[in-house]
């Protein structure tokens, strides 16, 4: 049994939370599902005559040695019993050419088939993946990020093997049953009859055996599913299982499941054969009806012998159609369960969208940013910003503090666009930044997050992600000038330093220190800093800090602090608390009066200064 | 990023089939019983397809010839032919089904038991093997490899019985008619011949697909991972372009499988029509020779049809097996790693706070090691051009701590500190030089010792995807009331009792997510309740607000917890609860006193523990500078234009 690969959250509802722009769920029937998903990819439909043509020629092929078969023994003896020797080279010729037919058009439709599905199913996988980048961070997160990948992969995976395997099964099956029970009925109808009698029953038990096992091979992927997370926690948890000596546990919720998993799977499997030893049966029970009644048949001369032969040997073109079609169902339903997933994805409007070509672009130089009335609230959720009024002068370096909750981090997201105002506007030189082109917007406004992400690759390569044509020597200048020669100097390969799977074998803090300079690199006109030297130690702080005062001269900054180092040297500091901003001025002015930033500012100093 | 044309590197290694041999040979040793059954009822069914055949020919020459000649025919011929033919079908659905139920049965067992021993081998290799290894590399071990090792053993017995099948087969030929016979064995090699051409031709591309299949996965899921970073830097074509790209290779590489199975599939399905047709032309002129009957000529073309499939099965196991012995290699790397830590048998005896004594401790690690013991590093071999240098991280590092102090560790990025941590619990052993508690070196501490003694708490934390109590009690059993004073200590109480299920709540991936800060304040919880008699916290309160930090700082001060506590810190509250602080610099102790001491003395204690001070004091030199010459030329960048009118929108002056 090929139980279909474990995608653990399949069909779960992830980020259930209310409201949360979640994906897309697909309510179309499964028809429709077919029909949409097809149309996605114009690839499939390309010739799509012509190799079902060959597809035909390929079946019917099929029914030539048990016509064969049929016309030697019907008519290569002659009366007295000697055989026609003239007859049967003509009808094993005529045969064998039909045979090479038969090869050729079956290879071309495979052939077509594979260019067709592979071609559609690439053209999805990459629409898929655009609109996942197209949606907004708040429907992204709404998912699992391995849920995504499974819709640009495993999900497309699926609907692949049906297309290529299942589908073309499905089409070969029909039309060979098809095909035979004409030759049959032209044989003779009263046989006929008596064989789909026998067969009718086992298709409806498949149909009925096919819906268990649906149930149960979920069954199988949920275990799967459990046994994967338990496994990767020994993985994952490696330092925490040491530390705590809890491996026998953990062993045991191992092998719970384990066990759980392999039960399912044998469940599972007793399904899956249960249709071949059935259909078995059906056939030997057919067969024996066949030849007692073909005998019958025969004695009246409704029937000659070589007919009766024949059908035996076309009886066995419908055994295997009854054993493939659980699986063939399967592979259906797996399919259109793909389909509906990746539609989900593309149905799903981007609740951040680019304006498009009317998009307007904004010039270059400092940028000025203004908040209109700006509130936000997370769908269903409390209000996290209140009616915000606040104007920040082009070339201004503003430092964003308050507790945690305060929504400072919601203004930076709603001034970077990585989410839209509920109410309110928020203008980048006066334009409303729903209006602005996103290729401007992102090349003018750049954010570094607090955990600076890098890709797989060599420390270049992750600082030139924001300008792919910078040199090596581009890059060099830049971290100088952000003051970390030294540090580009202890690195034994410099820019060619490997930073591993999301830059982990970097420190914390050299994470930080590669996402700033990408974003010094890119330039930009607004540099939005969440958090972005959390994790250095306070002297390569201090000297970064000292680095980007120099270096966001002439450029809009904001700044989110939670070390307040940082706002002592902004020119202006907003305070942030519930919701609204309570205050703003110099940090040394703010410092001196009674109020939020006063307490924010003693209990800092308390800790670390 | 991925790098671009790999995904070559799967051709067959030589010996493929011998290896093959020799990895399903372990699966027969294991489940010899299940085998047996498996492998009987494979046998059954093709014995009976055999002779089904020849039931055939015999019903065709003795029932349906004779009542067609003769027009005649007993009620007795018919029932014992319909009964043959039932019996036949009876006893092939009997040897179907032992057959298909105990090879799966088989097949599930392995990979359970394999699953077991892999999981089993994570939990024993100590956590420099994980540090070696990439996350994503250990979880297919587990999943994918033990998966695909066992994956012949579906369609093994159906091979064994063709075997059988085969043997049969051609005797009942031969008996038949030796030169009808002849075409079966000619037919018949040219079609195991043609399968294992297909195969070898096959293997390889599919190897390749299967490289790319999981290219393409990762490219998207580092995309995925990285969204953020993408969308703020407006990146998003280069990655469609990127993935586009990976997904185009995966197509030419589907396509190219599909090329091949387009030629051979066809071919090897009607190789065996031909041969009909070759035995129905030899065999009317054997007819007219009177060597054979109508009868016999019908049983041997029922026989072609029915041995394509079986013979085709051969060709699934040929396909499976290079896969398998992959699969196989790579748990057998797992099941075959050293390292293990030995345990001693001793046990630290004493009550109250630990004495910790470190001598002359030296670290280093292989370039590609990450030092953060929660994020495992690179595996060597994935990353081209580097030897296997080491870097040095401690050397030299001796120091003691008495019972009940508390003492912070401080030092600038990348000094050794957590290194130092996960040494201090065992959990990596040095190179040289001894770690000891209450005057016993760890290493002949026995096992669970240190844990039952002693706590860490690291920057970052691993949540499991429990409840929140299980998290904390880690299966212990330990009583509400004191997980809930834990959680107090930690100030995690709040929330907590929050959550929608309170200590109940799933956590984890599935569950509910905590934020970092959340997650330091949980693992803090973890530590304390179990009441530790050496608490490690390594930059463990990071994340947290600096003033709810200093409330957990202060509530452990005056907890009754009678524990030696040793901090790595850089926030100065932090560094001021301890009674003493070691500085580390450059992976060895520089110094070790007060932080009054320190500060008086150590210039590079200094400077890192003032850095903030420091600053504030320049920026009110700037300032008073600026006041009086206001607008001076701003330094660097002249190159950029834009810098020209950077002076008038300066300093806000007020």
């Amino acid at each position: 049994m090929t139980a279909p690969a474990p995608a653990r959250d399949r069909g779960a509802a992830p980020g259930e939370a209310g409201g949360t722009p979640a994906l897309h769920r697909s309510t179309d029937t499964a028809l429709g599902t077919i029909r949409r998903g097809l149309r996605l990819s114009p690839e499939f439909a390309r010739g799509l005559g012509l190799t079902l043509a060959f597809a035909v020629a390929a079946t019917a092929g099929k029914v030539i040695v048990p016509v064969a078969v049929q016309q030697i023994i019907d008519r290569g003896l002659v009366p007295d019993g000697r055989p026609d020797l003239g007859f049967v080279t003509t009808m094993v010729a005529v045969c064998a050419g039909l045979l090479v037919v038969t090869m050729v058009c079956s290879y071309l439709m495979n052939l077509r088939l594979y260019r067709a599905t592979e071609s559609g199913l690439a053209t999805l996988r990459r629409k898929a993946f655009r609109h996942v980048h197209d949606l907004s961070v708040l429907t992204q997160n709404s998912e699992r990020k391995g849920a995504l990948v499974s819709r640009v992969t495993s999900d497309v995976d699926q609907i692949s093997t049906f297309m290529q395997f299942g589908g073309l099964m499905l089409i070969v099956s029909a039309g060979q049953l098809l095909i035979a029970t004409v030759l049959m009925a032209v044989y003779s109808w009263q046989l006929t009859l008596l064989v789909w009698i026998c067969f009718l029953p086992l298709l409806f038990g498949v149909r009925w055996l096919q819906r268990l096992l649906s149930r149960a091979y979920l069954k199988v992927r949920e275990r799967t599913g459990e046994m994967l997370g338990a496994i990767g926690e020994t993985v994952t948890g490696a330092a925490v299982i040491r530390a705590h000596a809890i491996e026998d546990r953990t062993a045991e919720r191992i092998d719970t499941t384990v066990h759980a998993t392999r039960t399912a799977q044998v469940r599972a499997q007793r399904l899956a054969m249960a249709v071949s030893p059935f259909a078995e049966i059906v056939a030997a029970v057919g067969n024996a009806a066949v030849v007692v009644a073909g005998v019958l048949l025969g004695l009246g001369g409704a029937i000659t012998p070589g007919q009766l032969v024949a059908f035996l040997f076309l009886m066995t073109l419908f055994v295997t159609p009854m054993m493939m079609a659980t699986e063939i169902f399967n592979e259906a339903q797996n399919a259109i369960a793909g389909w509906r997933r990746v539609l989900g994805v593309l149905d799903t409007v981007p609740d951040i969208a680019d304006p498009g070509p009317a998009g307007r672009t904004l010039p270059r130089g400092p940028v000025g940013v203004r908040f209109e009335d700006v509130s936000y609230h997370y769908p269903d959720g409390p209000t996290v910003l209140d009616r915000v009024n606040e104007e920040i002068t082009p070339g201004t370096r503003v430092a964003v503090v308050g507790e945690t909750g305060s929504g400072k981090t919601t203004f930076v997201k709603l001034l970077t666009r990585l989410m839209d105002p509920a109410e309110g506007r928020v203008l980048l030189d006066g334009t409303d930044l729903r209006e602005v082109a996103f290729a401007s917007l992102r090349s003018r406004v750049v954010m570094v997050p607090q955990e600076g992400f890098l890709f797989d690759s060599s420390l270049g390569d992750n600082i030139r992600f924001a300008r792919p044509e910078a040199t090596d020597a581009d890059l060099t200048t830049a971290i100088t000038e952000l003051g970390l020669a030294d540090w580009l100097a202890g690195l034994a390969h410099g820019l060619d330093t490997p930073v591993g799977q999301r830059g982990e074998s970097l420190s914390a803090g050299e994470r930080q220190l590669v996402a700033l300079v990408r974003a010094y690199i890119a330039d930009p006109d607004l540099l939005v800093l969440d958090e972005a030297t959390s994790a250095v130690d306070p002297d390569t702080e201090v000297r970064i800090q000292r680095a980007l005062d120099r270096l966001t001269r002439g450029r809009t900054s904001v700044a989110i602090a939670h070390r307040l180092s940082t706002a002592e040297a902004a020119d202006e500091v907003l305070v942030f608390d519930a919701g609204r901003v309570a205050q703003r001025g110099r940090h040394a002015d703010l410092v001196a009066r009674p109020g939020v930033y006063a307490d924010l500012y003693a209990s800092w100093v308390r800790s670390s200064a | 990023m991925v790098s671009d044309d790999s995904g070559g590197a799967a051709a067959v290694p030589p010996g493929m089939f011998r290896r093959g041999m020799r990895v399903l040979w372990v699966a027969i040793r294991t489940e010899p019983v299940v085998f047996l059954v498996a492998t009987a009822g494979a046998s059954l069914h093709a014995a009976v397809t055999v002779a089904s055949a020849s039931v055939l020919g015999r019903i065709t020459d003795d029932v349906i010839l004779p009542a067609f000649d003769s027009g005649r025919t007993t009620a007795a011929a018919l029932a014992t032919a319909a009964a043959l033919l039932l019996a036949v079908g009876l006893a092939k659905a009997l040897g179907l089904a032992a057959r298909r139920l105990y090879a799966g049965l088989m097949q599930y067992r392995m990979q359970a038991r394999y699953r077991r021993s892999v999981s089993r081998a994570y939990l024993r290799l100590p956590l420099a093997w994980h540090h070696r290894h990439p996350t994503g590399q250990l979880l297919s071990n587990a999943n994918a490899d033990v998966e695909s090792a066992w994956q012949p053993l579906a369609p093994l017995p159906m091979a064994i019985g063709s075997v059988f099948m085969l043997a049969v087969a051609a005797v009942a030929m031969v008996v038949t008619d030796p030169v009808l016979a002849l075409v079966a064995f000619v037919t018949f090699p040219v079609l195991a011949v043609a399968n294992v051409v297909f195969q070898r031709r096959v293997a390889p591309v599919a190897a390749r697909a299967q490289a790319l299949r999981a290219q393409v996965s990762e490219v998207a899921h580092e995309s995925f991972d990285g969204a953020l970073v993408v969308k703020t830097l407006g990146r998003e074509d280069t990655e469609t372009e990127r993935f586009t790209a990976s997904a185009h290779r995966l197509r030419d590489a589907q396509i190219e499988v599909g090329r091949l199975s387009a030629v051979f599939v066809p071919a090897m399905e009607n190789l065996p029509n031909f041969g009909v047709l070759a035995v129905l032309l030899i065999g009317m002129h054997r007819l007219a020779g009177g060597a054979i009957d109508v009868g016999d000529l019908v049983q041997m073309s029922y026989l072609f049809t029915l041995l394509t499939l079986p013979i085709r099965s051969f060709g699934w196991i040929l396909g499976d097996l290079p896969r398998s012995v992959v699969g196989w290699d790579r748990v057998q790397a797992v099941l075959g790693a050293e390292g293990a830590m030995a345990d001693g048998t001793a046990a630290v005896g004493g009550s109250g706070g630990l004495r910790l004594s470190v001598r002359d401790l030296a670290f280093s690690y292989e370039d590609g090691y990450s030092a953060d013991p929660a994020r495992p590093g690179r595996d060597l071999a994935d990353t081209p051009g580097t030897d296997a240098a080491r870097t040095t991280v401690l050397h030299d590092v001796s120091f003691d701590i008495d019972p009940g102090r508390t003492v912070a560790i401080v030092g600038p990025t990348g000094s050794g500190k957590s290194t130092l941590t996960t040494l201090l619990m065992r959990l990596v052993d040095p190179d040289t030089g001894t770690v000891s508690l209450n005057g016993t070196d760890v290493r002949d501490l026995r096992r669970g010792e240190i844990a039952r003694t002693a706590a860490l708490v690291p920057q970052t934390t691993f949540v499991f995807e429990d409840t929140v109590r299980d998290n904390v009690t880690l299966g212990a059993d330990i009583p509400d009331a004191d997980v809930w004073a834990a959680l107090r200590l930690a100030r995690a109480d709040s929330f907590v009792a929050a959550l929608p299920d309170s200590l109940d709540t799933r956590l984890g991936e599935r569950g509910t997510s905590l934020s970092g800060g959340q997650r330091q304040r949980l693992a803090l919880a973890r530590a304390v309740v179990r009441r530790p008699r050496l608490l490690i916290l390594d930059d463990a309160t990071s994340a947290v607000d600096p003033q709810i930090e200093a409330q957990i700082l202060a509530g452990l001060r005056d907890t009754d917890l009678a524990a030696t506590v040793v901090v790595v810190a850089y926030r100065r509250a932090t560094i001021e609860l301890a009674d003493e602080v070691v500085y580390l610099e450059r992976g060895t102790v520089s110094d070790r006193g007060t932080h009054a001491e320190l500060l008086e003395r150590s210039a590079g204690y200094r400077s890192l523990v003032t850095a903030y001070e420091r600053a504030a004091a320049d920026r009110a030199a700037d300032l008073a500078a600026a006041d009086t010459a206001p607008a001076g030329t701003p330094p660097g960048d002249p190159g950029d234009p834009r810098t020209d009118d950077a002076d008038t929108t300066q300093e806000i002056a007020r």
